[in-house]
């Protein structure tokens, strides 16, 4: 077990490097910052003498140090546009997205497990068959017609939900801005964490399915029977456990393709959070801040993928306990 | 009286008869061995006994009964009452049989719970005892451990502990010793044998190896192509063989060192979906196949006691009668 924290650390390190490099790399590329800082009124000279100063015509990696150097110290810059520390903008929209892809995953996971577990186990069912081509059209459906559709219909026709903002937010512990806990913030969440969880449920159905259908005709499933035990405990016990272990391990992967999402619903729903953000900062050629939020969202990625490893080293006993060797 | 009876019982997959209209029955207290190549239908029969055969596959039968309750026609719920407690099975590979992700304590207390019930202590102290029973040494710790932590000698000794957790009145044993190690295969045959004499249980116990069914098995099956070729009393079959199939196993057997033959000993192999041959299934490799042979399938002969499926059986010589 030691070994393998030590194993998944490393690779975290690993994985942060690289993100930390390639974001320096575009910061590097995209725009000048001497010119954000100084108008155009400065002159050649002047502006090279700051070039010097700033260290910007030191060696790239002499830079990369410096940036990663001030990174760890928790500085990555200061943004453009809101002069203000890139990581404390950040920090001010993280609680938006971090409830919107809570909910999101919620949703998908109220919504896929049964779905899948039912089309696994009645594979010739007119309900199987509906939910399977459900699922395989909605992995072909872009998101934002998905959130444009329930948009028109749910806040424009029927005007029953708010189509845009957060809406009220209280503060939850001192430092969190959170939307769960009051109405007309649970109403504004429900249309994107709706769309976001509809993009992401199909993968899920479909890869519960799948999982379920191979653990069925697994010899302990046939053992099971044999034993006399009645179907819904086969399906729902033994079955089941065995088929989320291998779900919860893509489920972390697919951590990135809901950060993916999120930028897109958050820009449909105009969602003050992260993805906004960084559509924002794309816009306004706000380097550091883009670079930030790449950082920023590596981090997550990993932090959720090491999470989940450990949560699968839980819940299965192969991994947890030594096995017995001949 | 008899425990097990099947008459014409077949299973299809679609057009391919797996098993063909087999009849055998198992009184209390015997031991049947059932032999016969790889793909002979000795699992599928066995499964359709139990009642799981999945779909496609369909059983259908004259008469499938046991104690003279008719297995096809009950309701499912009273089936699966009866699976697990009065017949219960043990599978060919022990260390993917059980449940990896559930301790060895849980899987035992399973079975006894959903048959005979009880509270917590009662359940826990009876899974101790038939651990004992199965010898696996301290089975206090062993309640705890999971499947990955267990020996495939180790696993089949627990899956032989929840087969017969419930008493069973038979117990089906497919090839319940191939996938472990030559020393360990003695050990769990023995303890096979001892439990099926003190619980005076019906064993069927499937296997390859021909030795095994001369020395334990009270009756023989020999099936080939998913149909029954010859059965009978154990000593009757292995000294006077009445079908080639049979005689050709026999005759393999003192070859091998081991005292394990395979079952090779005719040339050629068993036919499987598409290449069944027209008349009789064995034509192709019977030494003393004809014409008539090669045409018209035989019909099985003589009584459940003895029955052999050939149109010239053999005599006491070994020849085939004209
Ligand atoms: N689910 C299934 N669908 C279609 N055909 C099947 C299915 N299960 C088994 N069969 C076929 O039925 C035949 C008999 O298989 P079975 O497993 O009973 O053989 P066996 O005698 O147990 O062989 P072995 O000694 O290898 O265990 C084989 O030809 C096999 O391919
Ligand atoms: S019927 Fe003919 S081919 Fe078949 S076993 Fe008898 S002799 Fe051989
Ligand atoms: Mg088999």
């Amino acid at each position: 077990m030691l070994s393998f924290v030590l194993r998944r650390l490393l690779q975290a390190v690993l994985v942060l490097l690289t993100i930390s490099f390639a974001s320096f790399m575009i910061q590097g590329k995209l725009g000048d910052p001497v010119r954000q800082m100084v108008g155009t009124s400065v002159s050649v000279e002047q502006r090279e003498a700051l070039r010097d100063e700033l260290g910007l015509n030191d060696p790239t990696l002499v830079q990369y140090g410096r940036f990663l150097g001030q990174a760890l110290q928790g500085d990555l810059g200061t943004s453009y546009y809101y002069k203000e520390s890139t990581l404390t903008v950040i920090a001010n929209r993280l609680p938006a997205t971090l409830e919107l892809s809570f909910c999101a995953l919620v949703l998908v996971i109220v919504m896929a497990t049964p779905l899948g577990v039912f089309a696994a186990i009645n594979p010739k069912n007119w309900l199987s068959r509906s939910i399977l081509l459900f699922s395989t059209l909605g992995l072909s459906i872009p998101i934002f017609i998905v959130a444009v559709f329930l948009m028109y219909f749910f806040a424009i026709e029927w005007r029953l939900l708010p189509s845009f903002g957060r809406g009220d937010t209280t503060q939850v512990l001192g430092l969190w801005q959170s939307g769960l806990f009051n109405k007309d913030g649970l109403m504004h969440l429900l249309l994107p964490s709706v769309s976001l969880a509809f993009v992401m449920t199909p993968i899920f159905i479909r890869l519960i399915r799948a999982e379920m259908i191979d653990v069925l005709q697994s010899d302990y499933i046939r053992f099971a029977w044999s034993k006399g035990i009645s179907a819904p405990r086969i399906y729902f016990i033994h079955a089941l456990k065995n088929t989320m272990l291998p779900v919860i391990t893509v489920g972390g992967i697919q951590t990135g393709t809901l950060i993916a999402y999120t930028i897109l619903t958050e820009s449909i729903f105009q969602w003050p959070g992260m993805g906004f953000l960084f559509m924002d900062a794309v816009t306004r050629v706000d380097a550091p801040l883009i670079s930030a939020y790449l950082i920023v969202v590596g981090l997550i990625f990993v932090v959720t993928n090491t999470l989940v490893d450990v949560v699968y080293g839980l819940v299965n006993p192969r991994v947890r306990i030594p096995g017995y060797s001949a | 009286m008899s425990l097990l009876t099947l008459e014409n019982l077949s299973v299809t997959f679609g057009k391919f008869r797996a098993v063909d209209n087999i009849s055998y029955s198992v009184k209390e207290g015997e031991v049947l061995g059932i032999v016969g190549e790889s793909g002979s239908g000795k699992s599928v029969s066995s499964l359709s006994v139990m009642g799981l055969i999945d779909y496609p596959g369909e059983v259908s039968a004259d008469n499938l009964s046991f104690a003279d309750q008719d297995l096809l026609s009950m309701p499912e719920k009273q089936r699966r009452k009866i699976t697990g407690s009065d017949i219960a099975m043990i599978f060919q590979d022990p260390m993917t049989s059980l449940n990896p992700c559930f301790t060895v304590g849980y899987q035992i207390i399973e079975a006894l719970k959903t048959h005979d019930g009880g509270n917590k202590k009662v359940l826990r102290a009876r899974a101790l005892e038939l651990l004992n029973l199965v010898g696996i040494p301290a089975p206090e710790s062993r309640m705890n451990a999971y499947p990955h932590q267990l020996s495939g000698g180790m696993s089949q000794r627990v899956m032989i502990a929840i087969a017969i957790a419930c008493n069973p009145k038979l117990l089906i044993a497919d090839e319940p010793t191939t996938a472990l190690d030559v020393t360990i295969q003695a050990q769990i045959i023995d303890l096979l044998i001892d439990l099926q004499k003190q619980k005076q249980m019906g064993l069927v116990l499937i296997t390859h190896d021909l030795a095994l069914v001369a020395e334990v098995a009270h009756r023989v099956v020999v099936m080939y192509a998913g149909q029954i070729v010859e059965s009978g009393p154990a000593n009757e079959v292995f000294s006077t063989p009445r079908h080639p199939y049979t005689q050709a196993l026999l005759a393999s057997l003192p070859e091998s060192a081991s005292g394990k033959a395979r079952l090779e000993a005719l040339p050629g192999v068993v036919p499987g979906q598409y290449d069944r041959p027209q008349g009789c299934l064995l034509s192709p490799r019977c030494p003393y196949a004809t014409d008539h042979c090669r045409h018209v399938a035989p019909d099985s002969q003589g009584s459940l006691e003895r029955q052999v499926k050939c149109h010239t059986p053999l005599d006491a010589q070994g020849r085939p009668a004209a």
